[in-house]
Protein backbone atom coordinates (compact mmCIF):
# COMPACT_ATOMS: atom_id res chain seq x y z
CA UNK A 1 0.00 0.00 0.00
CA UNK A 2 1.18 3.50 -0.81
CA UNK A 3 2.86 6.08 1.47
CA UNK A 4 1.46 9.19 1.75
CA UNK A 5 2.57 12.40 3.03
CA UNK A 6 0.41 15.79 2.82
CA UNK A 7 -1.24 18.63 4.43
CA UNK A 8 -4.57 18.00 6.67
CA UNK A 9 -7.06 19.82 5.86
CA UNK A 10 -10.14 19.19 8.56
CA UNK A 11 -13.22 18.91 8.52
CA UNK A 12 -16.45 18.70 11.13
CA UNK A 13 -18.69 15.44 11.41
CA UNK A 14 -21.54 14.26 8.46
CA UNK A 15 -19.43 16.06 5.99
CA UNK A 16 -22.50 15.00 3.23
CA UNK A 17 -21.80 14.43 -0.70
CA UNK A 18 -23.88 17.54 -0.96
CA UNK A 19 -21.24 19.23 0.41
CA UNK A 20 -18.22 17.42 -0.82
CA UNK A 21 -19.55 18.38 -4.63
CA UNK A 22 -23.37 20.29 -4.70
CA UNK A 23 -25.81 18.74 -7.19
CA UNK A 24 -25.62 21.57 -9.06
CA UNK A 25 -22.41 20.84 -10.92
CA UNK A 26 -23.62 17.08 -11.40
CA UNK A 27 -24.32 17.77 -15.34
CA UNK A 28 -20.80 16.45 -16.04
CA UNK A 29 -17.66 14.25 -14.25
CA UNK A 30 -15.44 16.18 -15.82
CA UNK A 31 -12.69 16.11 -13.51
CA UNK A 32 -11.59 19.87 -13.77
CA UNK A 33 -15.09 20.79 -12.79
CA UNK A 34 -15.61 18.75 -9.75
CA UNK A 35 -12.11 19.97 -8.24
CA UNK A 36 -12.80 23.75 -8.88
CA UNK A 37 -16.25 23.24 -6.44
CA UNK A 38 -15.07 20.18 -4.13
CA UNK A 39 -15.91 21.41 -0.69
CA UNK A 40 -16.31 25.04 -1.53
CA UNK A 41 -19.49 24.83 0.43
CA UNK A 42 -18.27 23.59 3.85
CA UNK A 43 -14.29 25.45 3.21
CA UNK A 44 -14.48 28.31 0.08
CA UNK A 45 -10.47 28.08 0.50
CA UNK A 46 -10.28 24.09 -0.35
CA UNK A 47 -10.54 23.92 -3.67
CA UNK A 48 -7.67 26.22 -4.86
CA UNK A 49 -5.61 25.55 -1.58
CA UNK A 50 -5.73 22.09 -1.64
CA UNK A 51 -2.39 20.31 -3.66
CA UNK A 52 -1.69 16.94 -4.84
CA UNK A 53 -1.27 14.69 -1.81
CA UNK A 54 -3.10 16.73 0.74
CA UNK A 55 -5.32 14.59 3.13
CA UNK A 56 -9.16 15.22 4.15
CA UNK A 57 -9.05 14.99 7.80
CA UNK A 58 -13.18 14.70 8.95
CA UNK A 59 -15.31 13.39 11.94
CA UNK A 60 -18.04 11.09 11.82
CA UNK A 61 -20.34 9.58 9.01
CA UNK A 62 -17.82 11.06 6.28
CA UNK A 63 -19.75 11.37 3.26
CA UNK A 64 -23.32 10.77 3.91
CA UNK A 65 -26.60 11.50 1.83
CA UNK A 66 -26.78 10.75 -1.82
CA UNK A 67 -24.91 7.99 -3.59
CA UNK A 68 -23.51 10.48 -6.34
CA UNK A 69 -19.78 9.15 -7.22
CA UNK A 70 -18.86 12.31 -8.21
CA UNK A 71 -17.77 13.07 -3.92
CA UNK A 72 -15.41 10.81 -4.07
CA UNK A 73 -14.19 11.29 -7.94
CA UNK A 74 -14.30 15.02 -7.05
CA UNK A 75 -11.49 14.67 -4.14
CA UNK A 76 -9.19 12.28 -6.06
CA UNK A 77 -9.66 15.50 -8.78
CA UNK A 78 -7.78 17.56 -6.37
CA UNK A 79 -4.97 15.43 -5.51
CA UNK A 80 -6.72 14.02 -2.55
CA UNK A 81 -4.56 11.34 -1.48
CA UNK A 82 -6.61 9.96 1.24
CA UNK A 83 -9.76 10.77 3.49
CA UNK A 84 -9.09 10.04 7.48
CA UNK A 85 -12.48 9.92 9.21
CA UNK A 86 -14.04 8.82 12.67
CA UNK A 87 -16.13 6.67 10.61
CA UNK A 88 -17.67 6.82 6.83
CA UNK A 89 -20.82 6.75 5.39
CA UNK A 90 -22.02 2.97 3.85
CA UNK A 91 -22.17 4.05 0.01
CA UNK A 92 -19.25 6.34 0.09
CA UNK A 93 -17.39 3.98 1.16
CA UNK A 94 -17.99 1.71 -1.38
CA UNK A 95 -17.02 3.91 -4.00
CA UNK A 96 -14.13 5.28 -2.66
CA UNK A 97 -13.19 1.85 -2.78
CA UNK A 98 -14.32 0.91 -5.84
CA UNK A 99 -12.26 4.28 -7.06
CA UNK A 100 -9.07 2.83 -5.40
CA UNK A 101 -9.16 6.48 -3.28
CA UNK A 102 -7.49 5.69 0.48
CA UNK A 103 -9.60 5.40 2.93
CA UNK A 104 -8.34 5.49 6.88
CA UNK A 105 -10.06 4.95 9.87
CA UNK A 106 -9.37 6.54 13.01
CA UNK A 107 -11.02 8.38 15.39
CA UNK A 108 -8.32 8.82 17.31
CA UNK A 109 -6.04 10.91 14.84
CA UNK A 110 -8.94 12.45 13.69
CA UNK A 111 -8.55 14.04 17.16
CA UNK A 112 -5.36 14.23 17.35
CA UNK A 113 -4.53 15.52 14.04
CA UNK A 114 -4.42 19.58 13.57
CA UNK A 115 -5.59 21.58 10.42
CA UNK A 116 -2.82 22.27 7.82
CA UNK A 117 -0.44 19.77 10.18
CA UNK A 118 2.01 18.07 7.81
CA UNK A 119 0.84 13.99 8.41
CA UNK A 120 2.59 10.57 6.57
CA UNK A 121 0.27 7.67 6.66
CA UNK A 122 2.21 4.01 5.95
CA UNK A 123 -0.38 1.67 4.45
CA UNK A 124 2.43 -0.71 5.30
CA UNK A 125 2.79 -0.19 8.94
CA UNK A 126 -0.86 0.76 9.59
CA UNK A 127 0.20 3.44 10.81
CA UNK A 128 -0.32 7.48 11.30
CA UNK A 129 2.37 9.68 11.96
CA UNK A 130 2.05 13.54 13.25
CA UNK A 131 4.65 16.42 12.13
CA UNK A 132 6.02 15.89 15.96
CA UNK A 133 6.41 11.73 14.91
CA UNK A 134 4.46 10.83 17.19
CA UNK A 135 2.48 7.30 14.97
CA UNK A 136 -1.08 6.19 15.75
CA UNK A 137 -2.09 2.90 14.36
CA UNK A 138 -4.67 3.16 12.03
CA UNK A 139 -7.42 0.90 10.31
CA UNK A 140 -7.31 0.41 6.82
CA UNK A 141 -10.01 -1.65 4.74
CA UNK A 142 -10.26 -5.26 4.75
CA UNK A 143 -11.56 -8.25 3.82
CA UNK A 144 -13.16 -8.14 -0.23
CA UNK A 145 -12.99 -3.70 0.16
CA UNK A 146 -9.08 -4.72 0.36
CA UNK A 147 -9.53 -7.05 -2.61
CA UNK A 148 -10.98 -4.85 -4.57
CA UNK A 149 -8.71 -1.72 -3.64
CA UNK A 150 -5.87 -4.16 -4.09
CA UNK A 151 -6.64 -5.04 -7.98
CA UNK A 152 -6.66 -1.11 -8.38
CA UNK A 153 -10.47 -0.35 -7.77
CA UNK A 154 -13.73 -2.31 -9.28
CA UNK A 155 -13.14 -1.45 -12.63
CA UNK A 156 -10.24 -3.73 -12.83
CA UNK A 157 -11.56 -6.43 -10.15
CA UNK A 158 -14.36 -6.81 -13.22
CA UNK A 159 -12.04 -6.71 -16.19
CA UNK A 160 -10.17 -9.47 -14.79
CA UNK A 161 -13.17 -11.66 -13.76
CA UNK A 162 -14.72 -11.38 -16.75
CA UNK A 163 -11.50 -12.49 -18.47
CA UNK A 164 -10.53 -15.77 -16.50
CA UNK A 165 -15.12 -15.68 -16.76
CA UNK A 166 -14.96 -18.66 -13.61
CA UNK A 167 -13.00 -17.61 -11.19
CA UNK A 168 -14.89 -18.05 -7.63
CA UNK A 169 -15.84 -15.07 -6.11
CA UNK A 170 -13.25 -13.88 -3.21
CA UNK A 171 -14.35 -12.97 0.24
CA UNK A 172 -17.39 -14.72 -0.10
CA UNK A 173 -17.97 -17.01 2.98
CA UNK A 174 -15.19 -15.22 5.17
CA UNK A 175 -16.65 -13.77 8.49
CA UNK A 176 -16.66 -10.39 9.81
CA UNK A 177 -13.55 -9.15 7.54
CA UNK A 178 -15.24 -6.26 6.18
CA UNK A 179 -15.05 -2.90 8.33
CA UNK A 180 -17.01 -0.78 5.50
CA UNK A 181 -19.76 -2.10 3.56
CA UNK B 1 -32.84 -27.11 12.21
CA UNK B 2 -32.70 -23.91 9.90
CA UNK B 3 -30.55 -21.49 11.62
CA UNK B 4 -33.18 -18.01 12.09
CA UNK B 5 -32.37 -15.32 10.20
CA UNK B 6 -34.04 -11.76 9.54
CA UNK B 7 -36.03 -11.54 6.34
CA UNK B 8 -33.00 -9.42 4.89
CA UNK B 9 -30.83 -12.18 5.42
CA UNK B 10 -32.88 -14.50 3.87
CA UNK B 11 -33.29 -12.14 0.72
CA UNK B 12 -29.39 -12.04 0.70
CA UNK B 13 -28.86 -15.95 1.20
CA UNK B 14 -31.08 -17.00 -1.60
CA UNK B 15 -29.27 -14.45 -3.43
CA UNK B 16 -25.84 -16.06 -3.30
CA UNK B 17 -27.00 -19.51 -3.10
CA UNK B 18 -26.61 -19.95 0.37
CA UNK B 19 -28.83 -22.06 2.88
CA UNK B 20 -27.44 -18.63 5.35
CA UNK B 21 -25.87 -16.21 5.92
CA UNK B 22 -24.26 -13.97 8.79
CA UNK B 23 -24.29 -10.46 9.48
CA UNK B 24 -21.21 -9.05 8.82
CA UNK B 25 -19.95 -11.94 6.25
CA UNK B 26 -19.39 -10.71 2.23
CA UNK B 27 -21.47 -12.36 0.24
CA UNK B 28 -21.75 -12.22 -3.92
CA UNK B 29 -25.25 -12.13 -4.73
CA UNK B 30 -27.12 -12.09 -7.82
CA UNK B 31 -29.57 -9.44 -8.39
CA UNK B 32 -32.54 -9.18 -9.70
CA UNK B 33 -32.94 -5.51 -11.09
CA UNK B 34 -30.73 -2.23 -11.88
CA UNK B 35 -31.39 0.87 -11.73
CA UNK B 36 -30.33 4.34 -13.00
CA UNK B 37 -30.46 8.03 -13.68
CA UNK B 38 -30.12 9.96 -15.60
CA UNK B 39 -26.58 11.35 -13.61
CA UNK B 40 -25.50 8.14 -12.11
CA UNK B 41 -26.18 5.95 -15.83
CA UNK B 42 -24.00 7.90 -17.74
CA UNK B 43 -20.61 7.17 -15.32
CA UNK B 44 -22.18 3.69 -14.82
CA UNK B 45 -22.03 2.82 -18.73
CA UNK B 46 -18.27 4.53 -18.93
CA UNK B 47 -17.27 2.13 -16.39
CA UNK B 48 -19.01 -0.97 -17.45
CA UNK B 49 -17.51 -0.39 -20.77
CA UNK B 50 -13.88 0.12 -18.99
CA UNK B 51 -14.74 -3.20 -17.84
CA UNK B 52 -14.15 -4.52 -21.02
CA UNK B 53 -17.93 -5.28 -20.92
CA UNK B 54 -20.71 -4.58 -23.75
CA UNK B 55 -23.54 -5.91 -23.13
CA UNK B 56 -25.69 -5.79 -19.85
CA UNK B 57 -26.48 -9.00 -18.45
CA UNK B 58 -29.97 -8.85 -19.14
CA UNK B 59 -31.78 -6.11 -21.04
CA UNK B 60 -35.05 -7.18 -19.36
CA UNK B 61 -33.77 -6.34 -15.85
CA UNK B 62 -32.22 -2.86 -15.72
CA UNK B 63 -33.82 0.28 -15.36
CA UNK B 64 -33.09 3.86 -16.75
CA UNK B 65 -35.46 6.40 -15.64
CA UNK B 66 -34.62 10.28 -16.79
CA UNK B 67 -35.62 12.11 -13.48
CA UNK B 68 -32.88 14.42 -11.82
CA UNK B 69 -32.47 17.21 -14.48
CA UNK B 70 -34.95 16.45 -17.11
CA UNK B 71 -36.85 17.38 -19.00
CA UNK B 72 -33.28 19.22 -19.59
CA UNK B 73 -32.23 21.99 -18.02
CA UNK B 74 -29.12 22.93 -19.78
CA UNK B 75 -27.47 21.63 -22.52
CA UNK B 76 -24.83 19.87 -19.91
CA UNK B 77 -27.71 17.99 -18.83
CA UNK B 78 -29.37 17.61 -22.18
CA UNK B 79 -26.24 15.90 -22.91
CA UNK B 80 -26.07 13.39 -20.30
CA UNK B 81 -29.86 12.27 -20.94
CA UNK B 82 -29.19 11.31 -24.34
CA UNK B 83 -26.16 8.95 -22.76
CA UNK B 84 -28.43 7.29 -21.03
CA UNK B 85 -31.17 7.30 -24.07
CA UNK B 86 -28.73 5.99 -26.55
CA UNK B 87 -27.53 3.29 -24.15
CA UNK B 88 -31.07 2.24 -23.61
CA UNK B 89 -31.49 1.90 -27.38
CA UNK B 90 -28.91 0.35 -28.27
CA UNK B 91 -28.76 -2.57 -25.72
CA UNK B 92 -32.56 -3.02 -25.62
CA UNK B 93 -33.47 -1.78 -22.02
CA UNK B 94 -37.02 -2.73 -21.61
CA UNK B 95 -37.73 -0.54 -18.65
CA UNK B 96 -36.46 2.73 -20.02
CA UNK B 97 -38.84 5.64 -19.47
CA UNK B 98 -38.98 8.76 -21.58
CA UNK B 99 -40.30 12.08 -19.79
CA UNK B 100 -43.80 12.24 -20.66
CA UNK B 101 -44.21 8.66 -19.26
CA UNK B 102 -41.69 8.83 -16.67
CA UNK B 103 -41.60 9.51 -13.17
CA UNK B 104 -39.39 9.75 -10.36
CA UNK B 105 -37.59 6.26 -10.39
CA UNK B 106 -38.58 5.78 -6.52
CA UNK B 107 -42.55 6.73 -7.30
CA UNK B 108 -42.13 5.01 -10.72
CA UNK B 109 -41.01 1.35 -10.02
CA UNK B 110 -43.65 0.83 -7.30
CA UNK B 111 -46.43 1.72 -9.92
CA UNK B 112 -45.20 -0.42 -12.75
CA UNK B 113 -45.63 -3.77 -10.25
CA UNK B 114 -42.59 -6.08 -11.82
CA UNK B 115 -41.02 -5.91 -8.30
CA UNK B 116 -41.47 -8.42 -5.94
CA UNK B 117 -40.67 -9.27 -2.31
CA UNK B 118 -38.18 -11.38 -1.92
CA UNK B 119 -36.27 -9.35 -5.02
CA UNK B 120 -33.10 -7.80 -4.46
CA UNK B 121 -32.54 -4.78 -6.44
CA UNK B 122 -28.97 -2.02 -6.74
CA UNK B 123 -29.62 1.20 -7.83
CA UNK B 124 -27.23 4.17 -8.58
CA UNK B 125 -29.21 6.39 -6.20
CA UNK B 126 -28.98 6.57 -2.01
CA UNK B 127 -33.00 6.75 -1.93
CA UNK B 128 -33.25 2.95 -3.86
CA UNK B 129 -33.96 2.13 -0.51
CA UNK B 130 -37.53 3.61 -1.22
CA UNK B 131 -38.63 -0.11 -2.47
CA UNK B 132 -38.04 -1.79 1.05
CA UNK B 133 -41.58 -0.89 1.17
CA UNK B 134 -42.48 -3.47 -1.12
CA UNK B 135 -40.67 -6.26 0.56
CA UNK B 136 -37.66 -5.93 -1.70
CA UNK B 137 -33.73 -5.58 -0.43
CA UNK B 138 -33.41 -2.30 -2.25
CA UNK B 139 -29.93 -0.80 -1.37
CA UNK B 140 -28.22 2.22 -2.78
CA UNK B 141 -24.57 2.24 -4.91
CA UNK B 142 -22.66 4.00 -6.77
CA UNK B 143 -22.60 4.04 -10.62
CA UNK B 144 -19.17 2.01 -10.36
CA UNK B 145 -21.05 -0.33 -8.20
CA UNK B 146 -23.90 -0.67 -10.60
CA UNK B 147 -21.70 -1.33 -13.90
CA UNK B 148 -20.32 -3.96 -11.78
CA UNK B 149 -23.95 -5.50 -11.61
CA UNK B 150 -24.75 -4.98 -14.85
CA UNK B 151 -21.87 -6.68 -16.41
CA UNK B 152 -22.05 -9.40 -14.17
CA UNK B 153 -25.82 -9.52 -12.91
CA UNK B 154 -23.81 -10.12 -9.71
CA UNK B 155 -22.55 -7.26 -6.91
CA UNK B 156 -20.66 -8.13 -3.92
CA UNK B 157 -22.74 -7.41 -0.53
CA UNK B 158 -21.40 -7.24 3.75
CA UNK B 159 -24.84 -8.82 4.92
CA UNK B 160 -26.15 -6.12 7.00
CA UNK B 161 -27.60 -6.92 11.19
CA UNK B 162 -30.51 -5.77 11.14
CA UNK B 163 -32.62 -3.37 13.70
CA UNK B 164 -35.99 -3.95 14.18
CA UNK B 165 -38.10 -0.71 14.96
CA UNK B 166 -42.13 -1.69 15.88
CA UNK B 167 -44.14 1.75 15.68
CA UNK B 168 -47.48 0.87 18.02
CA UNK B 169 -50.62 2.55 17.93
CA UNK B 170 -52.41 4.42 15.35
CA UNK B 171 -51.68 7.39 14.24
CA UNK B 172 -53.34 10.95 14.30
CA UNK B 173 -54.16 13.10 12.03
CA UNK B 174 -52.63 15.15 9.67
CA UNK B 175 -49.41 12.58 10.71
CA UNK B 176 -48.17 10.11 8.00
CA UNK B 177 -45.37 8.30 6.83
CA UNK B 178 -43.21 11.13 6.48
CA UNK B 179 -43.70 11.57 10.34
CA UNK B 180 -42.38 8.57 11.59
CA UNK B 181 -39.45 8.83 9.04
CA UNK B 182 -38.31 12.11 10.58
CA UNK B 183 -39.00 10.79 14.04
CA UNK B 184 -36.89 7.96 13.47
CA UNK B 185 -33.90 9.45 12.12
CA UNK B 186 -34.36 11.89 14.81
CA UNK B 187 -33.99 8.99 17.56
CA UNK B 188 -31.12 7.06 15.91
CA UNK B 189 -29.49 10.10 14.18
CA UNK B 190 -27.59 10.47 10.44
CA UNK B 191 -25.60 7.79 11.08
CA UNK B 192 -27.54 5.54 13.95
CA UNK B 193 -27.99 2.60 11.20
CA UNK B 194 -25.14 2.58 9.25
CA UNK B 195 -24.07 -0.64 7.48
CA UNK B 196 -27.55 -1.66 9.23
CA UNK B 197 -31.28 -2.79 7.75
CA UNK B 198 -34.22 -1.36 9.31
CA UNK B 199 -36.99 -3.23 9.41
CA UNK B 200 -40.44 -1.63 9.94
CA UNK B 201 -43.27 -3.52 12.42
CA UNK B 202 -46.02 -2.61 14.31
CA UNK B 203 -49.91 -1.64 14.31
CA UNK B 204 -48.88 1.83 12.91
CA UNK B 205 -47.36 -0.19 9.91
CA UNK B 206 -49.86 -2.22 9.36
CA UNK B 207 -52.19 0.66 9.09
CA UNK B 208 -50.45 2.97 7.05
CA UNK B 209 -51.40 2.81 3.27
CA UNK B 210 -48.66 1.33 0.71
CA UNK B 211 -47.37 5.36 -0.30
CA UNK B 212 -46.71 6.08 3.51
CA UNK B 213 -44.60 3.18 3.83
CA UNK B 214 -42.82 3.94 0.88
CA UNK B 215 -41.75 7.53 2.81
CA UNK B 216 -40.85 5.74 5.15
CA UNK B 217 -38.96 3.33 3.64
CA UNK B 218 -37.14 6.44 1.67
CA UNK B 219 -35.84 7.93 4.42
CA UNK B 220 -34.03 4.84 5.57
CA UNK B 221 -30.73 6.10 4.09
CA UNK B 222 -31.27 9.60 6.07
CA UNK B 223 -30.31 7.34 9.39
CA UNK B 224 -27.53 5.46 7.25
CA UNK B 225 -29.03 2.50 6.74
CA UNK B 226 -28.47 0.00 3.60
CA UNK B 227 -32.13 -1.15 3.52
CA UNK B 228 -35.60 -0.16 5.36
CA UNK B 229 -37.67 -3.11 4.99
CA UNK B 230 -41.23 -3.64 5.59
CA UNK B 231 -41.38 -7.41 5.31
CA UNK B 232 -44.03 -9.08 2.45
CA UNK B 233 -45.56 -12.82 2.18
CA UNK B 234 -42.76 -15.57 2.96
CA UNK B 235 -40.01 -12.74 3.40
CA UNK B 236 -40.76 -12.22 7.22
CA UNK B 237 -37.66 -12.55 10.12
CA UNK B 238 -37.71 -15.43 12.02
CA UNK B 239 -38.84 -14.23 15.68
CA UNK B 240 -35.85 -15.39 17.18
CA UNK B 241 -33.30 -14.42 14.87
CA UNK B 242 -30.70 -12.33 16.16
CA UNK B 243 -31.20 -8.65 15.62
CA UNK B 244 -28.72 -5.80 16.17
CA UNK B 245 -31.21 -3.84 18.51
CA UNK B 246 -34.71 -3.61 19.10
CA UNK B 247 -36.22 -0.81 19.81
CA UNK B 248 -40.35 0.40 20.20
CA UNK B 249 -42.22 3.35 19.91
CA UNK B 250 -45.78 4.17 20.69
CA UNK B 251 -46.84 6.81 18.57
CA UNK B 252 -50.87 7.22 19.20
CA UNK B 253 -50.00 10.61 20.28
CA UNK B 254 -46.98 11.56 17.57
CA UNK B 255 -47.34 15.10 16.38
CA UNK B 256 -46.53 16.14 12.82
CA UNK B 257 -42.95 16.54 12.77
CA UNK B 258 -39.90 19.21 10.74
CA UNK B 259 -36.78 18.69 9.97
CA UNK B 260 -34.58 21.86 10.58
CA UNK B 261 -31.88 23.11 9.23
CA UNK B 262 -29.23 21.58 8.07
CA UNK B 263 -29.57 17.77 9.47
CA UNK B 264 -32.67 15.45 8.61
CA UNK B 265 -31.91 14.38 12.16
CA UNK B 266 -32.41 17.59 13.29
CA UNK B 267 -36.19 16.88 14.77
CA UNK B 268 -38.77 18.75 16.54
CA UNK B 269 -42.89 19.05 16.36
CA UNK B 270 -44.31 21.62 14.22
CA UNK B 271 -45.36 23.55 17.20
CA UNK B 272 -41.58 24.41 18.36
CA UNK B 273 -41.02 25.98 14.58
CA UNK B 274 -44.52 27.56 14.21
CA UNK B 275 -44.35 31.15 12.72
CA UNK B 276 -41.16 30.68 10.96
CA UNK B 277 -41.61 32.65 7.48
CA UNK B 278 -40.71 30.67 4.65
CA UNK B 279 -40.17 31.78 0.87
CA UNK B 280 -41.17 28.59 -0.99
CA UNK B 281 -43.26 25.62 -0.61
CA UNK B 282 -42.32 22.52 -2.34
CA UNK B 283 -44.52 19.20 -2.31
CA UNK B 284 -43.18 16.39 -4.15
CA UNK B 285 -40.50 14.09 -4.62
CA UNK B 286 -39.58 10.28 -4.37
CA UNK B 287 -40.21 10.80 -0.56
CA UNK B 288 -44.25 12.62 -0.74
CA UNK B 289 -45.03 13.29 -4.00
CA UNK B 290 -47.72 10.21 -4.69
CA UNK B 291 -51.03 10.50 -4.89
CA UNK B 292 -52.23 10.18 -1.22
CA UNK B 293 -49.72 13.10 -0.29
CA UNK B 294 -51.19 15.18 -2.79
CA UNK B 295 -54.33 14.51 -1.62
CA UNK B 296 -53.74 15.77 1.84
CA UNK B 297 -52.11 18.79 0.37
CA UNK B 298 -55.22 19.20 -1.83
CA UNK B 299 -57.90 18.95 1.10
CA UNK B 300 -56.29 21.97 2.67
CA UNK B 301 -55.33 24.07 -0.09
CA UNK B 302 -59.35 23.50 -1.29
CA UNK B 303 -60.56 26.90 -1.00
CA UNK B 304 -57.73 28.81 0.52
CA UNK B 305 -54.98 30.84 -1.55
CA UNK B 306 -51.12 30.56 -1.11
CA UNK B 307 -49.66 33.45 1.19
CA UNK B 308 -48.89 36.22 -1.15
CA UNK B 309 -45.49 36.28 -0.32
CA UNK B 310 -45.20 32.39 -0.69
CA UNK B 311 -44.55 30.42 -4.05
CA UNK B 312 -45.73 27.05 -3.75
CA UNK B 313 -44.23 24.20 -6.44
CA UNK B 314 -46.77 20.54 -6.41
CA UNK B 315 -44.63 17.84 -8.21
CA UNK B 316 -46.63 15.13 -8.77
CA UNK B 317 -44.26 12.27 -8.60
CA UNK B 318 -45.13 10.41 -11.58
CA UNK B 319 -47.23 11.07 -14.92
CA UNK B 320 -49.99 8.40 -13.37
CA UNK B 321 -49.92 10.39 -10.13
CA UNK B 322 -50.10 13.50 -12.29
CA UNK B 323 -52.96 11.75 -14.38
CA UNK B 324 -55.04 11.29 -11.05
CA UNK B 325 -54.48 14.23 -9.41
CA UNK B 326 -55.83 15.67 -12.17
CA UNK B 327 -58.99 13.37 -12.28
CA UNK B 328 -59.64 14.00 -8.89
CA UNK B 329 -59.93 17.95 -9.44
CA UNK B 330 -56.67 17.75 -6.73
CA UNK B 331 -54.38 19.87 -10.07
CA UNK B 332 -57.68 22.29 -10.02
CA UNK B 333 -57.07 22.91 -6.36
CA UNK B 334 -53.67 23.79 -6.86
CA UNK B 335 -54.15 25.91 -9.90
CA UNK B 336 -56.98 27.82 -8.07
CA UNK B 337 -54.82 28.20 -4.35
CA UNK B 338 -51.97 29.83 -6.79
CA UNK B 339 -49.48 27.41 -7.02
CA UNK B 340 -47.18 26.65 -9.92
CA UNK B 341 -47.83 22.38 -10.84
CA UNK B 342 -44.74 20.69 -12.69
CA UNK B 343 -44.11 17.83 -14.96
CA UNK B 344 -42.59 14.94 -12.58
CA UNK B 345 -38.83 15.69 -11.63
CA UNK B 346 -36.42 15.58 -8.60
CA UNK B 347 -35.59 18.89 -10.02
CA UNK B 348 -35.73 21.32 -6.55
CA UNK B 349 -35.44 18.67 -4.35
CA UNK B 350 -31.02 18.23 -4.96
CA UNK B 351 -31.36 21.87 -6.09
CA UNK B 352 -30.99 20.88 -9.82
CA UNK B 353 -33.71 23.35 -10.76
CA UNK B 354 -37.21 24.12 -10.83
CA UNK B 355 -37.35 26.10 -7.47
CA UNK B 356 -34.05 26.79 -6.42
CA UNK B 357 -32.95 28.60 -3.42
CA UNK B 358 -31.24 32.36 -3.83
CA UNK B 359 -28.90 33.57 -0.62
CA UNK B 360 -30.84 33.33 2.72
CA UNK B 361 -34.25 32.02 1.16
CA UNK B 362 -36.28 29.74 3.46
CA UNK B 363 -38.27 26.76 2.01
CA UNK B 364 -40.28 24.27 3.51
CA UNK B 365 -40.37 21.03 0.94
CA UNK B 366 -41.38 17.23 1.55
CA UNK B 367 -38.01 16.27 -0.05
CA UNK B 368 -36.00 14.34 1.90
CA UNK B 369 -32.32 16.72 2.86
CA UNK B 370 -32.04 19.55 3.98
CA UNK B 371 -28.25 19.51 3.89
CA UNK B 372 -26.46 23.13 3.25
CA UNK B 373 -26.75 24.47 -0.05
CA UNK B 374 -29.08 21.15 -0.97
CA UNK B 375 -31.62 23.23 -2.53
CA UNK B 376 -29.29 25.86 -3.70
CA UNK B 377 -27.88 28.97 -2.26
CA UNK B 378 -25.57 27.52 1.01
CA UNK B 379 -26.76 30.08 3.01
CA UNK B 380 -30.62 29.26 1.64
CA UNK B 381 -32.07 26.82 4.77
CA UNK B 382 -34.83 24.15 4.02
CA UNK B 383 -37.17 22.61 6.67
CA UNK B 384 -38.44 19.08 5.89
CA UNK B 385 -42.06 17.99 6.51
CA UNK B 386 -45.16 16.27 5.33
CA UNK B 387 -47.62 17.27 2.96
CA UNK B 388 -50.09 18.21 5.62
CA UNK B 389 -47.98 20.66 7.04
CA UNK B 390 -46.46 21.87 3.80
CA UNK B 391 -49.75 23.17 2.91
CA UNK B 392 -50.76 24.39 5.69
CA UNK B 393 -47.51 26.43 5.56
CA UNK B 394 -48.22 27.61 1.78
CA UNK B 395 -51.35 29.37 2.95
CA UNK B 396 -50.06 30.65 6.40
CA UNK B 397 -47.06 31.89 4.95
CA UNK B 398 -45.16 30.64 7.84
CA UNK B 399 -44.05 26.91 9.24
CA UNK B 400 -48.02 25.84 10.47
CA UNK B 401 -49.51 23.08 11.75
CA UNK B 402 -52.88 21.93 9.29
CA UNK B 403 -55.34 22.55 12.28
CA UNK B 404 -54.27 25.78 12.56
CA UNK B 405 -55.05 26.45 9.17
CA UNK B 406 -57.69 24.83 8.79
CA UNK B 407 -59.23 26.21 12.13
CA UNK B 408 -58.07 30.07 10.73
CA UNK B 409 -55.71 30.21 13.06
CA UNK B 410 -52.24 32.45 12.96
CA UNK B 411 -51.05 33.88 9.11
CA UNK B 412 -48.36 35.76 8.40
CA UNK B 413 -49.13 39.38 7.78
Amino acid sequence: MARIAGRAWKFGDDVDTDVIIPARYLYTHDPGVLAAHCLEVADPRFPAGVRPGDVVVAGRNFGCGSSREHAPRALQACGVAAVVAASFARIFFRNAVNLGLLLVESPEAVERVQPGEYIEIDGEKGLLRLSSGETIPVRFPEGAAAEVQQAGGLVEYVRSRLAARAVPAPGAGAEGTIQGE
Amino acid sequence: MAHAMTAAEKILAAHAGRKQVVPGETVWARVDWCLANDITAPLAIEQMRAMGCDRVFDPARVILVPDHFVPAKDIASAAQARVMREFAREQGIVHYYEVGRMGIEHALLPELGILRPGDLLVGADSHTCTCGALGVFATGVGSTDLACAMALGELWFRVPATVRVEFRGRLPGWVGGKDLALFLISQLGTEGANYLALEFTGEAIAQLPLDGRLTLSNMAVEAGAKAGLVPVGPWQSDEEAPVAARYTWEVSHLEPQVACPYSPAQVVPVREVAGTPVDQVVIGSCTNGRLSDLAVAARILAGRKVHPQVRLIVIPATQDVYRRALEAGFIATFLEAGAAVSTPTCGPCLGGYMGVLAEGEVCLATTNRNFRGRMGHPESRVYLAGPAVAAATAVAGCIAHPEEVIGGGPHRG
